[in-house]
C-alpha cells in the first residue's frame, strides 16, 4: 500500500537554492524508504515538504501533487499541526528542547492539550521504551534533556516524535552527529519501528540505507533519478549516475 | 632542536609578551579609569547625603519651603511615576518586541519600523516632554497627572523594552522554533512554551533598564505630571505629584538656603531606589533560571 504519493512535485526557494524538479514518488507503507544522494540534492526538502515545516523556510513556489493517505499535504487549508502529528520528523543534530527528559517526550501531547497525568506518564514510558531509552533514563526523568550524551538525545528525540503516535517518521541524517555505537541502536530501532510506521530516512551515508532500507530512492541536484527497492538499486542500478554514486566515484 | 642559540627562540617570545603585557596594562588601566570616578561620586553621595537619611527624612512631609522635614512625597510620587509607566510600557513593549520578532515578516515596513525604535531611543527626553503635554496634558485633557506623565515616560521606555527584549528573543536558537513547530506546536504555544522562558532574563534586564531611566527623568515629567510642591499625597492617577528627580531640581536650584545634606540625601534616596529595582530583576532572573529544570 503506497502511504505517500508524489506527484509532478516542483520547488523552488526564494534565493534559488535546493530546488526540486519534477518529483514523482511512491512510499509503501511499513518500510523504510532511503533517501539517498549527495548533500544540496533536496532530501532534507524532500522530507520537510512532507510535514509542510518548509513553511517556515523562504519558500517561492510549489507545483505538483503530495499525497499522504490520500490528503493533499499542500492544500493551504490543511490543518498542518494535525499533518505535523501524524508526520513527525527526527533533525540531523540532536535538538532536546531546553526542558526536562520528561517534558521533551510530553511536549507534543501538552501542546495537545492532554493534562491528563497518569495518560502523559504511560505515554511518555512507552515512548522512550520504544526508542530504547528507558533503561537509561527512568530513574532522572525530570533532569535537565541536555544533561544525556549526544546519542542519547539523539533517541530522545525520536522518542519524543514517537510519544506523538505518528504513522509516518521523517528522519533527516539522524546518525550523522553520533558515534557507531549510538548509530547502531538507533538504526536497530528504525527496524523494529518499521512494523508499525512509515520511515522516511536521508541516511548518514550509503551503507547505512544499505543496512537498514528496503526502498531507496537516489536523488541527484533536485531531481529523483532512481527508485526501486534496495536490493535493486544496490545489486544493478538503472541509470549510470546511481551506479557510479553508488560504487563510490562521486559523493 | 637543542643546537638553537637560547636567544633566537626567546626573541619572538619575548615581544609577543611584551606586547601582551602592554595590552594588558592598557586595559586595565582604562577599567580603572573607568569605574574610579562612579565609586568616586557614589562615596562622595552617600558621605554628604547619609547624615541627611532619618526616619522623619524618608516619611515626613516637606516643611519650611522644602529646606526641612522629609521627601517622602516625592518618594511615593516617583513610586507611582514608575509603576504607571511600567504598567503601560512593559506590556506594550514586550508584545510589540514579539510581533516584530515572531510574527512579523521581514520586509521594507518591518526595517523602518525597527530603525525607528532605534532612532526613539536617542530623542531628547524634554521632547517627549513637549510631546507628552501636547498629546496628553491639552489634547486628551488629561491634565498634569500622574496618568500624564506615566504615559509620557512610557514612550520615552518602550524603545528600549522593544529593542532589548527583541534582542532577547533573537538570541533564542531558531532550532528550537523548528523542533517545536515539528511537534505541533502553533507559533504561540512555541513562545510562551520556550522561547519566553529562554528569553525571561534578557527581556527584564531591557524592562528594568527603561524603568530605571525612566525613575530618574525629570524633563518628561516636566510639563505633564510633576509638581514644585505639593502638601498632601496624590489622591488619584488624575492628581499632579512631587517626584524625586523634579524634586532635586527644585531644591538645587530653585529654593534659596538649601542645606546640601538635603539635596544630596534626596539624591542619596533616588539611587537607592534605583539599586531596589535591580535587586527585585536579579531576584526574579535567579528565580525564574530556577524554577528552569535544566
Amino acid at each position: 500500500m503506497d502511504k505517500i504519493i508524489v506527484e509532478h512535485f516542483s520547488l523552488t526557494y526564494s534565493d534559488g537554492t535546493e530546488s526540486l524538479f519534477d518529483i514523482n514518488l511512491r512510499i509503501p507503507a511499513n518500510q523504510i524508504t532511503a533517501l539517498i544522494g549527495p548533500s544540496g540534492g533536496g532530501k532534507s526538502t524532500f522530507l520537510r515538504i512532507l510535514n509542510r515545516l518548509n513553511d517556515l523556510a523562504d519558500v517561492k513556489k510549489v507545483t505538483g501533487k503530495v499525497l499522504i493517505d490520500n490528503i493533499d499535504v499542500l492544500d493551504p487549508d490543511l490543518d498542518v499541526i494535525e499533518l505535523r502529528r501524524k508526520v513527525g520528523i527526527v533533525f540531523s543534530r540532536p535538538l532536546p528542547l531546553p526542558l526536562s527528559i520528561f517534558q521533551n517526550v510530553a511536549y507534543g501531547l501538552e501542546l495537545a492539550g492532554e493534562k491528563n497525568k497518569s495518560v502523559l506518564n504511560d505515554a511518555v514510558e512507552r515512548a522512550l521504551r520504544l526508542a530504547e531509552l528507558w533503561d537509561e533514563v527512568n530513574d532522572r526523568l525530570h533532569d535537565p534533556a541536555n544533561s544525556l550524551s549526544g546519542g542519547q538525545q539523539q533517541r530522545l528525540c525520536l522518542a519524543r516524535t514517537l510519544a506523538l503516535e505518528p504513522e509516518i517518521i521523517l528522519l533527516d541524517e539522524p546518525t550523522s552527529a553520533l558515534d557507531p555505537l549510538a548509530t547502531a541502536r538507533i538504526e536497530n530501532s528504525l527496524t523494529e519501528l518499521k512494523k508499525q510506521y512509515t520511515i522516511v530516512v536521508a541516511p548518514h551515508n550509503t551503507q547505512q540505507a544499505a543496512r537498514i532500507a528496503d526502498f531507496v530512492a537516489f536523488f541527484l541536484q533536485g531531481k529523483l533519478i532512481e527508485f526501486s527497492s534496495a536490493d535493486k538499486i544496490f545489486t544493478k542500478p538503472v541509470d549510470q549516475r546511481t551506479q557510479d554514486y553508488i560504487s563510490g566515484k562521486f559523493g | 632542536m637543542s643546537n638553537i642559540p637560547a636567544e633566537q627562540i626567546n626573541i619572538p617570545m619575548k615581544r609577543q609578551l611584551i606586547i601582551e603585557k602592554f595590552g594588558f596594562s592598557v586595559l586595565t588601566i582604562l577599567t580603572i579609569a573607568t569605574v574610579l570616578p562612579i565609586i568616586t561620586v557614589v562615596i562622595y553621595i552617600i558621605y554628604l547625603g547619609a547624615p541627611a537619611i532619618s526616619w522623619e527624612f524618608l516619611t515626613a512631609m516637606p516643611v519650611d519651603g522644602m529646606r526641612a522635614g522629609g521627601i517622602w512625597p516625592a518618594i511615593v510620587g516617583t513610586f507611582y511615576l514608575t509603576v504607571g509607566t511600567a504598567i503601560f510600557s512593559v506590556p506594550l513593549g514586550i508584545a510589540t518586541a514579539i510581533y516584530l520578532s515572531e510574527y512579523a515578516s521581514d520586509n521594507r515596513l518591518t526595517r523602518n519600523i525597527r530603525l525607528a525604535i532605534i532612532n526613539l531611543a536617542g530623542i531628547p527626553s524634554v521632547v517627549y516632554g513637549l510631546f507628552g503635554l501636547g498629546l496628553f496634558v491639552i489634547f486628551l485633557k488629561f491634565g498634569t497627572s500622574i496618568l500624564s506623565a506615566s504615559l509620557t515616560l512610557s514612550i520615552m521606555t518602550l524603545p528600549v523594552i522593544i529593542s532589548t527584549t527583541e534582542e532577547a528573543l533573537h538570541a533564542v536558537p531558531q532550532s528550537f522554533r523548528v523542533v517545536s513547530v515539528s511537534l505541533g506546536a502553533t507559533k504561540w504555544q512555541t513562545i510562551r512554551r520556550i522561547i519566553l522562558p529562554q528569553a525571561v532574563s534578557g527581556i527584564l534586564t531591557g524592562v528594568v533598564l527603561g524603568l530605571e531611566r525612566a525613575a530618574g527623568e525629570t524633563a518628561p515629567i516636566l510639563f505633564t505630571g510633576a509638581s514644585f510642591f505639593l502638601p498632601r499625597l496624590p489622591g488619584s492617577p488624575m492628581d499632579a505629584t512631587m517626584a524625586l528627580p523634579y524634586h532635586l531640581f527644585v531644591i538645587s536650584t530653585q529654593v534659596p538656603g538649601m542645606p546640601i545634606q538635603i539635596q544630596y540625601g534626596t539624591v542619596l534616596v533616588l539611587i537607592v531606589f534605583v539599586l531596589i529595582m535591580n535587586i527585585i530583576a536579579t531576584v526574579i532572573r535567579s528565580r525564574a533560571r530556577a524554577r528552569r529544570q535544566w
